[in-house]
């Protein structure tokens, strides 16, 4: 078969829009996520009984379910339940935020137990409340270990954006079906779909391993 | 004047009883040094006195108040007892200076420049002048150990407690950090340290208590004791660390 380029030029406008979707859906809800996973992933591991307790029910819950499952629940279920209305761009951003939200708690939790506790505790005895000694002491060091598996999970999450076809989203993925359907040229569609997400991708490595080596690894 | 009082303390982590109804007084500028086999207590009955262990029964009242009071009261006790710990624990993202500075400001709420200069003249004390701009990483153990204790000085404690200073450092640092201690002692700081360092305690302390299985069976002055002891457990002991 020949591989025409024309195709791919006539696709490029159609899926520039797609790729831009992908990123505003992306760091939108990774922005969301971060929050999210700080708020809980300290709960989890600094919080009393209570906050441990709703921490940990979040993380499993939507660890436990699949990410098409929560977008189709946020998109179509939540209107029906509590007449809760959102546009698909808004239900994927919030997909986005809550499922990576789980996995970062997870991920800050881990950070922050695994900084030595004589750290922690130089801090107290200089008689600092908890807070300061998260934020100042614990806090720079966990960040630093948090780089590498935060890489994964914001490059799984930009990945997970092309899911949200199923509600109509027209991201990158549903920008390339689209055409596809009208076209059915597969191959030039599809691999420029993927050198798309392979450039986003590559640049996230990019710019978070600029971030650690700017930083004194400990 | 006692600036910590153990009133039939006893501490236990679940069934393990680790002091056992300890009573101990302990007068300002006194230097306590505190000996004992692995596990008799000390660096527990240590770490009691700043909280950082919290207390199963009886009280315990430093400087005026007690370690039961709670949150606020007990960051007063830390305020007033620094700490300096065998593993040093200097903050490695922040340099000897910061490390030093960190207290003033975030303790004492003093200004950055302000702070920088007192740090500055902390660490001249322990001999580290040149050495402000390094980070933990880059020092020696000894070095690292002399920044802890200029940290744990610039919250202007009325008492020091050391735990095991100089017992992850090669013999030939220790020196160093002793030589900081005993010029603290020399100035009346009150101290309360757990070491294995006899000539420190025979030297500097002014009292020597020894700890077995979770109570004080020995507290005396050091020069006597070491020279004569007659309890047959610390004269055991001796030999194995002398």
């Amino acid at each position: 078969m020949d591989f025409e380029w024309s195709v791919i030029a006539d696709a490029m406008p159609a899926l520039l829009n797609g790729a831009r979707l992908t990123i505003l859906i992306t760091l939108s809800g990774l922005a969301g996520g971060l929050v999210i996973g700080f708020v809980m992933g300290l709960m989890r591991a600094f919080g009393n009984r209570i906050a441990n307790t709703i921490a940990f029910l979040y993380v499993e819950l939507i660890r436990g379910t699949p990410i098409v499952v929560q977008v189709m629940f946020i998109y179509f279920a939540l209107p029906v339940l509590a007449e809760i209305r959102v546009n698909p761009l808004t239900a994927a951003i919030t997909a986005i935020a809550i499922n990576a939200g789980a996995y970062i708690a997870e991920i800050v939790r881990g950070s922050f137990l695994s900084v030595h506790k004589g750290l922690r505790e130089a801090g107290l005895a200089m008689g600092l409340p908890m807070w300061k000694v998260l934020l100042y002491i614990i806090g720079p060091v966990a960040f630093r270990r948090m780089i590498p598996p935060l890489g994964n999970q914001f490059i799984v999450s930009l990945k997970d954006t092309s899911l949200f076809m199923v509600i109509g989203v027209g991201e990158l993925t549903r920008q390339g079906q689209e055409i596809m359907a009208s076209n059915f040229r597969a191959v030039e569609i599809w691999t420029a779909v993927a050198i798309f997400y392979l450039l986003m991708t590559g640049v996230l490595t990019l710019v978070l391993r600029i971030t650690e080596k700017r930083m004194r690894i400990l | 004047m006692s600036i910590v009082e153990f009133r039939k303390v006893t501490k236990a982590f679940g069934p393990v009883v680790v002091l056992q109804e300890v009573d101990l007084s302990i007068s300002v500028g006194e230097v306590v040094v505190l000996i004992g086999p692995s596990g008799s207590g000390k660096s527990t009955l240590l770490r009691c006195i700043n909280a950082l262990e919290e207390i199963t029964s009886g009280d315990l009242i430093v400087d005026g108040i007690s370690v039961r009071a709670g949150g606020s009261k007990v960051r007063l006790i830390r305020q007033e007892a620094g700490m300096v710990f065998q593993q040093f624990n200097l903050f490695p993202q922040m340099t000897a200076l910061e490390n030093v500075a960190f207290g003033l400001r975030h303790v004492r709420g003093i200004g950055g420049k302000e702070a920088n200069k007192q740090a500055n003249a902390l660490l001249a004390k322990v001999g580290l002048a040149e050495r402000g701009g390094h980070y933990p990483s880059e020092l020696s153990g000894g070095q690292q150990q002399r920044v802890a204790i200029a940290r744990a000085l610039a919250i202007k404690p009325k008492l020091m407690l050391f735990d095991e200073p100089t017992s992850a450092l090669d013999p030939e640092l220790r020196h160093e950090v002793l030589q900081v201690m005993r010029s603290l002692a020399e100035e009346g700081m009150t101290m309360v340290v757990v070491t294995h360092e006899m000539a420190f305690a025979r030297q500097v302390g002014t009292r020597l208590i020894f700890m077995e299985g979770g109570k004080i069976t020995v507290d005396g002055d050091p020069k006597s004791l070491l020279a004569s002891p007659d309890n047959p457990r610390l004269q055991e002991f001796l030999q194995h660390v002398e």
